[in-house]
């Protein structure tokens, strides 16, 4: 049971009406005047995106040799930054969706967030399968459409089912967020001061009026669409891990993958969701709705993921030493001692080791702590993926065969890049639509004392 | 006794409370054409209306199917008709390795079906609306509760339905004009 002042904390500030919730939210978008310190985020965020698009015109220019790609690691940065971008994704569909049919109410303040910061994360990963493509202008053969070669795409390719689980989860958090901002977007509309905005908003809101039976159809659409949303968010990560765990690849080939992938997805994402929402709510003013309490559940979900991720490693090493699998054997211990036994033991160190700390309660409480674990988080995830990657390529079945992978000037340009573009749209959210859902909240704010349910703490 | 140049009344109320309450009345007294506004969904209006938002959960029902099937068909014409392929000997119709893209092909077709139907039940998009011509009702989004009987009503009566809303707690009853 929670017993301490922030668990139990209220989750809207006591004083907090229907409008003053209005009027601040959909003020940042509407009126706040446009400051220097996002100006000058915006500049740094849109000079690496513009590196990001350097670094692709070259690649489109040379071709994929401009990375460091040999046979036998065919899969390099590419593959590691759209597995990783792709599971940061994963928290914000999980927060909207999961703890909205567990009603969890603390969700409220900062699914909106989320699932903009889902979008961005699949903007991002959705690039790199393409830009991987020896002839990305050819990247419509992956489609089922009707053409004079009378080709199909292989259904049977864990590849397509890729292609077909991301292209459905990018297309349905589009529609999730649009259907959850819908009412907020009438709000702005109503309350905007220029003319101009109104009509923007006024458009996109699609003449939303807020009746009561088109709040009930609402409800009712949004219920059930978060009903899909959830074994849609564990589909994703588990078919994208099939694309490894079909493969024969010693270290990939293993039935815990989906479960492990989907795990590490989530953490990834509740990190990324801490990362950017503690300076957001710190420049913004918004730690009365964003609270203390908010911090913490998501540092928990952090932690329980984690565990379960520890898990995944613990039961992938004990099945290549029970399996005698002389070549399984050899790919784990060479994680360790091998030539990337530096990353391997980091990522045990910064993904499970560093977030333990998270059971004290003072780290819990201190947005400055949880900061940076959850960027040491997401840099243990990233390698995480680089060692599954590149270690378990470079050392296949034939020794003649193994090679030393490193990523060149223009694979570290290019991931450092995409958060140029994952930040830019960022900045730009955050002054075009509210950054907490302004209807959900007022209902929050109507609730009678007492009637929110206990959390197991 | 209908006004025709009007569309109804507008009465604003206090809170969702009052707002459930009144419009728990007006369905008692027969009143039928009556529409509730507020800035977020209020528990007991539907309710209050005897209204269930069944057809949206069909939709959703019926284009999730149509999705999945669609998905397997494409996926068994391509693989069994249009391009067979012998790979080792395998059985063409290898109807395990179809499931994942039939199940996101359901979850792409129930989403895409029932949000644009829920959009099209509730008549949106739309341009204008005779409500938003009461500049009060601006606030609907914000915090003002507002029911509107409808001029097309069986019981309207401009006076009398006035009173009625007053006695129901109406905080303020406007007139909406076309």
């Amino acid at each position: 049971m929670p017993d301490n002042a922030t668990e139990t904390a209220p989750l809207v500030p006591p004083g907090l009406t229907d409008n003053s919730v209005s009027e601040w939210i959909s003020g940042i978008v509407v009126k706040k005047k446009i400051s220097f310190g996002w100006l000058g985020g915006l500049a740094i965020a849109f000079s690496l995106l513009m590196m990001f698009n350097y670094a692709i015109v070259v690649l489109f220019t040379y071709g994929v040799g401009i990375w460091g790609l040999q046979i036998p690691v065919a899969w390099g940065f590419a593959i590691v930054n759209f597995v990783w971008w792709v599971g940061i994704g994963h928290a914000g569909t999980f927060i909207s969706a999961v703890l909205y049919l567990c009603h969890q109410e603390w969700r409220t303040s900062i699914n909106r967030f989320t699932e903009s910061m889902t979008l961005f994360a699949v903007a991002c990963a959705g690039i790199f399968p393409l830009i991987h493509l020896g002839r990305p202008w050819l990247f419509y053969y992956l489609f089922p459409y009707p053409n004079t070669m009378a080709l199909w795409p292989q259904f049977r390719s864990p590849l397509i089912w890729d292609m077909f689980a991301v292209l459905t989860y990018a297309t349905v958090s589009v529609i999730f967020y649009f259907v959850g901002l819908l009412p907020d977007l009438a709000t702005l509309r109503d309350r905007a001061p220029h003319r101009w905005q109104r009509i923007i908003y006024g458009l996109l809101a699609l003449g939303w009026r807020g009746s009561g039976r088109q709040w009930s159809r609402y409800k009712m659409a949004y219920l059930i669409m978060a009903g899909l949303a959830t074994p849609l968010v564990v589909s994703v990560h588990s078919i994208v891990s099939l694309d490894f765990a079909v493969g024969i690849v010693p270290g990939w080939h293993t039935t815990i993958m989906p479960f492990y992938f989907v795990a590490a997805a989530l953490q990834s994402g509740f990190a990324m969701g801490l990362i950017l929402i503690i300076p957001v709510r710190h420049f913004y003013h918004l730690k009365d709705i964003i609270t203390g309490r908010h911090l913490a559940n998501m540092a928990k979900l952090m932690l329980a993921t984690s565990l379960v991720v520890a898990h995944g490693y613990f039961t992938d090493t004990f099945m290549s030493w029970y399996s005698g699998d002389p070549y399984d054997k050899f790919i784990v211990a060479d994680k360790f001692t091998g030539a990337y036994a530096i990353a391997g033991w980091m990522l045990m160190i910064l993904d499970i080791g560093v977030v333990q700390l998270v059971w004290l309660r003072a780290v819990r409480e201190s947005p400055v702590a949880l900061f940076i674990i959850a960027i040491l988080v997401n840099v243990g995830l990233w390698l995480d993926h680089y060692v599954l990657v590149v270690q378990s390529l470079h050392s296949d079945y034939l020794p003649s065969e193994w090679r030393i992978f490193h990523g060149t000037i223009w694979d570290w340009m290019t991931l450092i890049g995409s958060f140029g573009l994952f930040l830019t749209l960022l900045f730009i959210f955050i002054r075009i639509f509210p950054m907490v859902a302004m209807s959900e909240m007022r209902s929050l704010v109507h609730r009678k004392p007492g009637e929110e349910k206990v959390q197991g703490a | 006794m209908t006004e025709p140049e009007s569309y109804g009344l507008l009465a604003e109320f206090a809170g969702p409370d009052q707002l459930v309450q009144a419009a728990r009345m007006l369905h008692e007294c027969g009143y039928r054409r009556v529409e509730s506004y507020s800035p977020f969904a209020v528990e007991g209006i539907p309710e209050a209306f005897h209204f269930r938002p069944t057809a949206v959960a069909v939709i959703f029902l019926a284009s999730a199917v149509l999705g999945a099937a669609g998905g397997y068909f494409m996926q068994w014409y391509a693989s069994v008709i249009s391009y067979p392929e012998n790979v080792g000997g395998r059985p063409l119709h290898s109807w395990p390795s179809f499931i994942p893209i039939t199940f996101e092909m359901g979850v792409l077709g129930g989403v895409l079906g029932g949000i644009l139907g829920m959009i099209l039940l509730n008549r949106l998009p739309r341009y204008s609306h005779p409500v938003s011509n009461v500049e009060r009702f601006r606030a609907a989004s914000s915090d003002a509760f507002f029911l509107c009987v409808e001029s097309s009503d069986a019981v309207f009566d401009l006076a009398k339905t006035t009173d009625f809303l007053r006695r129901c707690g109406a905080t303020q009853v406007t007139e909406v004009p076309r």
